[in-house]
This record gives C-alpha cells, sequence and structure tokens, in this order.
C-alpha cells in the first residue's frame, strides 16, 4: 500500500511543514500592516486605523534617499568584485584537480562560515593597524570579501553539470582559448553568474553586521534602520523603510530563481 | 550551434593555422601551460581572499597579544598574554556560557522545526509544490535579517499581535506564568531570552531547512519503504534510517545556526535582556571601551569553537551536504 507510485504524506508532517512555512511567513507578512498603521507610538495591534500618509512623509526625508544610494552604489560595486573573483576561482576549482583545492574551497566559504562580527572586527582591526580611513572603499572591501562565496557557489554548480567535453570540442573545432570562453564557456554559466550577482547584491544591500564596523559615519539602509531600532525617531518612516527594503530585496531573489530554476536541462549536463 | 557558425565551411582544413598576435600566442600558451592558467585564474580571488580576509583575522589575532594601558587607555603595542587573562575573569565566562548555551538551544530547536519542512519538500512535494517550497524557504533566508528582526520586535512587544492573539484564545495567564520564570522570563517577550531564542531561531531557521533537504533528497524513497515493509515502525524508520541519513545535512545547518548564533550582536540588543551576548561585548569592547585587544580575545573564542566544529564536521562528511 506504500508503494503506489504516489505516496501521499502522513498528515502529523503535513501539519508540522505547514506550520513551520507559517512561521516563516507570517511575520514578513505583518510588516505590510504595520506599514500603513495611523499609530505613532507603540506597535499596538490591531492597527487602530490605516493610512498612507507615511509613504509620502519617507519620500521627503533626505537621510532615507542618502542612506539608499550609498547602498545601491556599494552594492553595485561590491557585486561586480565578487563577480570577476568569484568566477575566476570556481572556474578554477572545478576545472582541474590540484594541490590544496579543499583549501581554497575553505577560504572562500571562510568569510560566511565565520560570524560576521569577527569580519567586521577582523577588517576593522586591520584597517587600525594600517592607518586605513573609513570610507566608500573600506565598505566595498568588507562586501566584496563576503559577497565571493554566493557567486562562487552558483558557478561551481553550473561547472559542474556544464561538460568539459563541449570545452574540448569547441577547441577541436578550432576556437581558441578566448572563443571557446566567449561562445562556449559565457552562454553555459552566463544564467548562474547573473543569479549569483543578483544574490551577492541583495546579500550586500541587507549586510549590517560587518558593515557597522568598516562604515564610520555614513549610513547604508540597514545601518539607517538599526539607528532607528535602538534609538526611535518616527516608528511609521521606520515601518515604510521596511516594507520597501523587504520588496528591493524580494525581486532580485525571484529573479535569480527564475533564472536557475530550470538547472538541470542546460546543455551538457551529462553528469 | 555558435561552434558549428565557426565551422560552417564544409571545406575548411582539418587542421586551422594558428590565429597569430597576442590573442593567439596566449591562447597557445594558455593550452600548452594550463597550470599557468590555472594560476592566474587562482591569483586575484586567493590574493584578495588572503590579503583582506586572512590578513585581517591575522590583524585581528595579533591585537588580541596587546594590551590597553588602564590609566591612559592608549594601546601597547606589545606581546602579552594579559588581555586573555582579563578575559578569563568570570563576568566574561558568564557570557560565553550564556552565548554558547544559547547557541545550542538554537541549532536544537531550528533542527526540529526544519526537518518536517525539509522532508515533506525533498519526498512528497512535487513539480509546483516543489518549486513553492523552495521559494517558501528562499525568501525568507534573503529577506532583510533587520527587517526579519524588527517583525519580532513588533509581535512579540507588550502591545502587539502575539498578546492579542493570546488574550483572544483566553491564553494570557499562559504568558504571565512563562514571563515570571527566572532566566527566561521578563517584563514582556520582547525583553526576555525567550524573545531572543524566538527571534534567532526564525531568523537562522532557513539555513537549517535548506542542507537538511539537500541530504533528504539523496535518501532513495523506497530505503524508507524497505524499512517499513521489514517491519519499522514509523518511528523505528525514522531513527534507524532517515536520521542517520540525515544527520550531515542537519550538521552543515547547525554550522551556520551555531556560528551566527555566536557571533550575533544585533538580535540581543533590540529583541532581550541587558545580560550580554559574546557578539555584544565585543561591541562594547571596541566600540565604547576602546578597548580593541579585548574585544580580539573575544572574538578569539567563537573562532576557536568554530575551528572544532568546522573540524568535526568535516569528518562527519558535513560539508558535502552544504
Amino acid at each position: 500500500m506504500r508503494s503506489d507510485g504516489s505516496p501521499s504524506a502522513p498528515l502529523g508532517l503535513k501539519i508540522a511543514a505547514a506550520c513551520g512555512l507559517l512561521f516563516l511567513h507570517l511575520p514578513i507578512l505583518l510588516i505590510f500592516v504595520y506599514a500603513f498603521t495611523t499609530e505613532e507610538k507603540s506597535f499596538v495591534w490591531p492597527p487602530p486605523g490605516l493610512t498612507t500618509q507615511w509613504f509620502a512623509v519617507t519620500w521627503n526625508r533626505p537621510d532615507v534617499w542618502e542612506a539608499l544610494s550609498l547602498s545601491i552604489r556599494v552594492a553595485a560595486i561590491s557585486t561586480a568584485i565578487a563577480l570577476v573573483l568569484g568566477t575566476l576561482c570556481a572556474a578554477a576549482v572545478s576545472r582541474t584537480r590540484f594541490f590544496g583545492r579543499e583549501t581554497i574551497s575553505l577560504l572562500v566559504i571562510l568569510p560566511i562560515a565565520l560570524p560576521g562580527i569577527i569580519t567586521g572586527i577582523a577588517l576593522r582591526s586591520a584597517f587600525a593597524l594600517a592607518d586605513i580611513p573609513f570610507s566608500f572603499w573600506t565598505i566595498v572591501l568588507g562586501h566584496a570579501t563576503f559577497c565571493v562565496v554566493v557567486v562562487y557557489n552558483n558557478a561551481v554548480a553550473r561547472f559542474r553539470r556544464t561538460s568539459g567535453s563541449m570545452i574540448e570540442a569547441s577547441m577541436d573545432l578550432g576556437a581558441d582559448g578566448f572563443q571557446t570562453f566567449r561562445h562556449v564557456v559565457l552562454p553555459n554559466i552566463a544564467t548562474a553568474l547573473l543569479a549569483g550577482g543578483m544574490l551577492a547584491f541583495a546579500l550586500s544591500f541587507d549586510e549590517v553586521i560587518v558593515t557597522t564596523f568598516t562604515a564610520g559615519q555614513q549610513q547604508t539602509v540597514p545601518i539607517w534602520m538599526l539607528e532607528e531600532l535602538i534609538r526611535p525617531r518616527q516608528r511609521p518612516v521606520t515601518n515604510v523603510v521596511a516594507m520597501v527594503v523587504v520588496l528591493v530585496t524580494l525581486l532580485p531573489i525571484l529573479f535569480a530563481y527564475y533564472l536557475t530554476r530550470d538547472g538541470d536541462q542546460i546543455a551538457g549536463s551529462g553528469k | 550551434m555558435t561552434i558549428a557558425a565557426l565551422n560552417s565551411n564544409p571545406a575548411a582544413p582539418a587542421i586551422l593555422p594558428g590565429s597569430g598576435g597576442l590573442r593567439g600566442a596566449l591562447s597557445d600558451l594558455f593550452w600548452r601551460r594550463p597550470k599557468l592558467l590555472l594560476l592566474l585564474m587562482l591569483l586575484p580571488p586567493v590574493l584578495w581572499l588572503g590579503i583582506v580576509y586572512i590578513g585581517s583575522l591575522f590583524a585581528l589575532l595579533a591585537q588580541s597579544f596587546f594590551s590597553i594601558d588602564e590609566f591612559s587607555g592608549l594601546i601597547n603595542r606589545e606581546f602579552t598574554l594579559k588581555t586573555y587573562g582579563d578575559l578569563l575573569q568570570a563576568a566574561n565566562l558568564d557570557i560565553i556560557l550564556r552565548t554558547v548555551t544559547m547557541a545550542a538551544l538554537v541549532t536544537l530547536a531550528s533542527a526540529i522545526i526544519a526537518f518536517p519542512i525539509a522532508y515533506y519538500a525533498a519526498r512528497y512535494a512535487r513539480g509546483r509544490w516543489k518549486a513553492l517550497f523552495y521559494l517558501g524557504v528562499m525568501l525568507p533566508l534573503w529577506s532583510s535579517y533587520l527587517v526579519k528582526v524588527y517583525a519580532w520586535k513588533l509581535i512579540l512587544a507588550k502591545e502587539g499581535i502575539l498578546t492579542w492573539l493570546l488574550g483572544k484564545l483566553n491564553l494570557l495567564w499562559l504568558l504571565d506564568a512563562w514571563l515570571s520564570l527566572p532566566i527566561v522570563g521578563g517584563n514582556s517577550l520582547s525583553v526576555s531570552f525567550t524573545g531572543t531564542f524566538i527571534a534567532f531561531v526564525y531568523v537562522w531557521l532557513p539555513f537549517m531547512i535548506l542542507p537538511v533537504q539537500a541530504a533528504l533528497e539523496r535518501v532513495p524513497g523506497n530505503l524508507v519503504e524497505a524499512s517499513s515493509d521489514l517491519g519499522a515502525s514509523p518511528g523505528q524508520t525514522f531513527r534507524n534510517v532517515l536520521f542517520p541519513l540525515a544527520l550531515p545535512g542537519i550538521v552543515a545547518g547547525s554550522i551556520f545556526t551555531f556560528s551566527l548564533t555566536l557571533g550575533d550582536y544585533i538580535i540581543p540588543q533590540i529583541i532581550g535582556t541587558s545580560r550580554l551576548f559574546i557578539g555584544q561585548a565585543v561591541y562594547s569592547q571596541q566600540g565604547t571601551a576602546g578597548n580593541i585587544p579585548l574585544a580580539a580575545a573575544f572574538t578569539v573564542v567563537p573562532i576557536v569553537i568554530m575551528g572544532f566544529y568546522l573540524w568535526g564536521a568535516k569528518r562527519m562528511g558535513a560539508f558535502d551536504a552544504l
């Protein structure tokens, strides 16, 4: 009776899985409700009334715009650096087996495997020892370091599925290394890179722990939010920004998913 | 297709002449010496991570052997173990113990909540449901960390939705009884260890689900069927078949939940009591106290713990499940 092809899950498992997913999603949905509340001083539920006035108030806040602009610039440049470094590393690790290959994978994973605070304070003490003042570039330095792993993971997974014989075939047909890269390798890994880039962007846009150590006086969006959480000035504005941040990070994730969704049907997946 | 376009002329010679120029020379060189290409590919990422990251870690380690002059507040750049001596004060050991306990509890709770979701997604969800489950885990994983913490601040606040809900269910007495307990209780959930614990579990849960699901995907369904055909109860099947096979995934997930909890200083600061966690101690030592050596020594604790943890995880084959 169990091996009838399409087994149905036990009820208990269904309920536990559904509750788990609800637990993951309801709190985020709550943010959307609070963005419209008329209550200014407390987190009272249910909201006494609904309004859209806080969107206009937020729109006219220069500090929000500055933070947003800084966050986007940092994320864009960190993503670009991570794309180059992550792809190179993934290509090297997946093409060849060499001494120290495991160490390289570990080196790439380390910045996210160790707690963010370690990365943060390590960078801070390095800046202190080397007398580097905090700037836009110190933020980028930190972000690029932990963004590499996201690109690397996506690229490595795709390289694994791209069969090496396609590269050999291309070479056999007379293409040189650069042509092979341009016409064979790149089209194969492009969507994985784009997905990795999206995720790296989202990761950088959202990062707060490392950034608090490398930013000095500048405020990215998460740092702005952290300030508001610790010393609230105008709670409704925080609510609106929180909702916008959810939406801004949601879109790259959905797009990245869309890009890699049918990754198993990639050309040359001989396994 | 592109290859075909490159070589579409049927009369093309079997062996093409070299393409010449610098580009051709480089291409030939890389073909003849693949090690050189490998080196060139590895150099930028290894240099970056080596200098920026490993270099910084060593800078941090070096700082932990400096000490602070208690009168002037200046950092004395001479080798000393005094800072590590300071670290071993009872108050600091308390902080370390508190953080490690919290990390262990959070890891345990995440594993328990994650397992049904991962198992359902791996074994029963098909087609559209599978995609839905995947997104259902990915979206919370990638949603803004601070927003998630903020959401729990809203939920756990005294006037928030949880109190309201419990009030509707006539269960407020339960909440009050829980809050009156020592250690886990407090004035409201948002200023108690219970609140900190819930927020930690919520924020790190997706990190546990994904590797567990990856491990369970590799368990053939007929293994579970075989187990029940041979007369095992569902509980026995879980204990003797599923759990051992899922363990590398759980360990892989626990690397994240454990490590992330060890180093976090924002969740306990926003939702929690005034008693410090390692992350907060590091943050306040380097910030307000200006005692970077002690902050550095503090961070060595999670590094050492995670070092052992990763070593053990590697031996259990957890890295294959990442």
